[in-house]
């Protein structure tokens, strides 16, 4: 999986160029518009970073922080979350790319109908109206409604399994956070 | 690379660009920089220098993949990626220093925290609410007991926080592609989704607890009810059937009935009349909101009748407007308000139908406007209106409503 192989890599040059590859691999179709370099954390830094939103699906990018001593299940957790930010981001870019598509064929065929081109004299784009607009969002309301139920299904059962495994790592942290304490205390 | 970009910009060597770039885009100029900075000669001189810099090195630079080590080398892109700014030119690298400017360490700061949760809460809509439910604590015909007020305020509040909260947390990856919630809290990244939860139940815990033990059983069961309504009904509801927006209107009754049922301890007509109002008032203010959001709706697959049924959505806020006047005369004949307020509350009611019947029949964006922002300002006066049309309690012992003289005096005592 892209996201372990992000993840895996440790804090060394290569390991970062790695890292910077996955991730720019990861955002899809977002890496930056000339390839250049995609974005890279401090090497101080303890904590994930996330982006601006992402020019297709509009999510925002995280870049998970690797800790030295990552216990298994605060692995789990973050290939969960990186899984989770990739089938996201493949959903939203193709609905929207989709979208926008379906929006531009739909304009352009109603134009025709009309008898009007596409762009005017003036060389600006022919819109229609919102109520002709309507039509065409109902329309793709109700051919997306299977597959809207579907990533509705599963985007509950992510985010739950996500903040679950949330909530075990915070959980096994403040106990040993406590132990730690007791013991220091106790020297 | 974001730490030594902050310090770079904060080095006198940025100013010193800057200044020249003045120099250079008003070439007849020859004035000086400000006198803020009293140039020396030294100075000067390494402006002169970097004049030439500047103007040797403006083309535009092909990105390469550029070596982290080299400070230096950074420092004179940088300043080529500035020059390339005087000469116009938008270079991709420019934009690549400004992407990572946008990049944001997930740390939680404790002074954004308040500012996090209001917004995490939606803090404004909370206040609303909790205006309604003291309207209907107000408008409850019972002497007016303080203490139980502002608990049955608190406890309201909190369930409304906890469950707004939730609501953010469900619905992410939907928020981040509507422009009206793009900038939320658990979008942006500023808040993890354990912490909203964990808020949310440290809202909704305590405040349902209060209602039930510090107001009454029943105001406690409303308020649970209505968070379990709103996050596990309505909001899933939202991307499976336009019968979300009834139900979301009753989210929306429920709390001034909340406030009549802590006021009196129990559910009687009056407070099924204020919830009414506020359900009836519901479908103009949510239908033109959605009139202008159909676009965002349908890509992000929202299920509204806006969307898919535009006709019925007209005619349903059409409807509710008319039923807001039919209900203000129901209310003197249940004794909650005396009967000049279906006479005073007419003009408003009327406007509002009136705004109403233009939005069913122009269905455009400037009708539907005009119909949203009449609704805010609607509800809060007509439920002024009732407040001061209310019919008193002396006014009712007077002509023998309330059981038994002796109790009505009684009450009348423990005012404070």
């Amino acid at each position: 999986m892209r996201g372990s192989a992000v993840g895996k890599e440790g804090k060394g040059r290569a390991g970062r160029s790695e890292q910077r590859r996955g991730c720019a691999a990861e955002r899809g179709q977002n890496a930056s518009p000339a390839g250049g370099p995609a974005f890279r954390p401090p090497a101080h830094s303890r904590h994930d970073w996330i982006g601006p939103p992402d020019r297709l699906s509009n999510l925002r990018p995280v870049i998970f922080h690797v800790p030295q001593d990552e216990s298994a299940l605060e692995r789990r957790l973050r290939e969960a979350r990186q899984d989770t930010q990739a089938w996201n981001q493949q959903f939203w870019a193709q609905q929207n790319a989709s979208f926008q598509q379906e929006k531009e064929e739909f304009i352009y065929s109603r134009l025709k109908a009309k008898g009007l081109a596409v762009r005017d004299e003036t060389g600006q784009k022919a819109t229609l109206n919102a109520e002709e607009m309507a039509d065409f969002y109902k329309d793709f309301l109700s051919k997306n409604f299977r597959k809207h139920m579907r990533y509705n299904r599963d985007w509950y059962k992510r985010n739950f399994t996500i903040t679950f495994l949330m909530g075990q790592v915070a959980l096994v942290r403040a106990l040993r956070w406590l132990r730690w304490k007791k013991k220091n205390v106790g020297d | 690379l974001s730490g030594k970009l902050r310090q770079f910009q904060a080095s006198p060597f940025v100013r010193r660009i800057r200044y020249v770039t003045q120099y250079n885009k008003d070439l007849s100029q020859r004035a000086k920089p400000k006198s803020d900075s009293v140039a020396s000669p030294f100075r000067e001189s390494q402006q002169l220098d970097q004049e030439k810099k500047v103007i040797h090195k403006i083309i535009p630079i092909s990105p390469v993949h550029q070596p982290l080590s080299k400070t230096s080398n950074r420092n004179e892109l940088r300043e080529m990626k500035l020059a390339a700014e005087i000469g116009g030119s938008a270079t991709p690298l420019r934009a690549e220093s400004k992407e990572e400017r946008q990049w944001k360490e997930m740390k939680l700061r404790l002074d954004d925290l308040p500012g996090i949760l209001a917004r995490l809460s939606k803090i404004k809509l909370t206040a609303l609410v909790v205006c309604t439910a003291s309207a209907g604590f107000a408008m409850a015909p019972v002497p007016f007991d303080l203490t139980c007020f502002l608990l049955a305020s608190l406890g309201t509040g909190l369930a409304s926080c906890a469950a707004n909260s939730i609501n953010q947390f469900f619905e992410v990856p939907f928020d981040s592609n509507m422009n009206r919630t793009k900038n939320r809290p658990l979008v942006r990244g500023q808040i993890s989704p354990l912490l909203a939860v964990c808020f949310a139940a440290s809202c909704g815990v305590p405040g349902i607890a209060l209602l039930t033990l510090g107001v009454n059983p029943l105001t406690g069961a409303l308020g649970a009810f209505n968070i379990f309504l709103y996050t596990c009904c309505y909001t899933p509801m939202k991307r499976m059937s336009i019968a979300n927006t009834w139900v979301g209107a009753v989210v929306g009754a429920i709390p001034p009935v909340m406030g009549w049922t802590a006021a009196t301890g129990s559910l009687d007509a009056g407070a099924l009349l204020l919830g009414g109002i506020l359900y009836s008032w519901q479908f103009p203010h949510f239908n033109a909101l959605s009139w202008g959001l159909r676009e965002d709706y349908s890509r992000g697959g929202y299920c509204m009748m806006s969307v898919t049924h535009p006709g019925l959505c007209r005619r349903v806020a059409l409807r509710h407007c008319v039923a807001l006047i039919g209900l203000s005369t129901v209310a003197p004949v249940l004794d909650i308000t005396t009967w000049t307020f279906p006479i005073i509350s007419l003009p408003i009611n009327l406007y509002i139908s009136y705004l109403g019947f233009r939005f069913y029949r122009d269905a455009d964006r400037s009708s539907s406007r005009k119909l949203f922002f009449c609704s805010l300002w609607h509800l809060p006066m007509l439920l002024l209106v009732m407040f001061s049309c209310k019919k008193s309690l002396l006014e009712k012992e007077e002509k023998g409503d309330l059981h038994g003289g002796n109790h009505g005096r009684a009450m009348e005592i423990r005012l404070p």
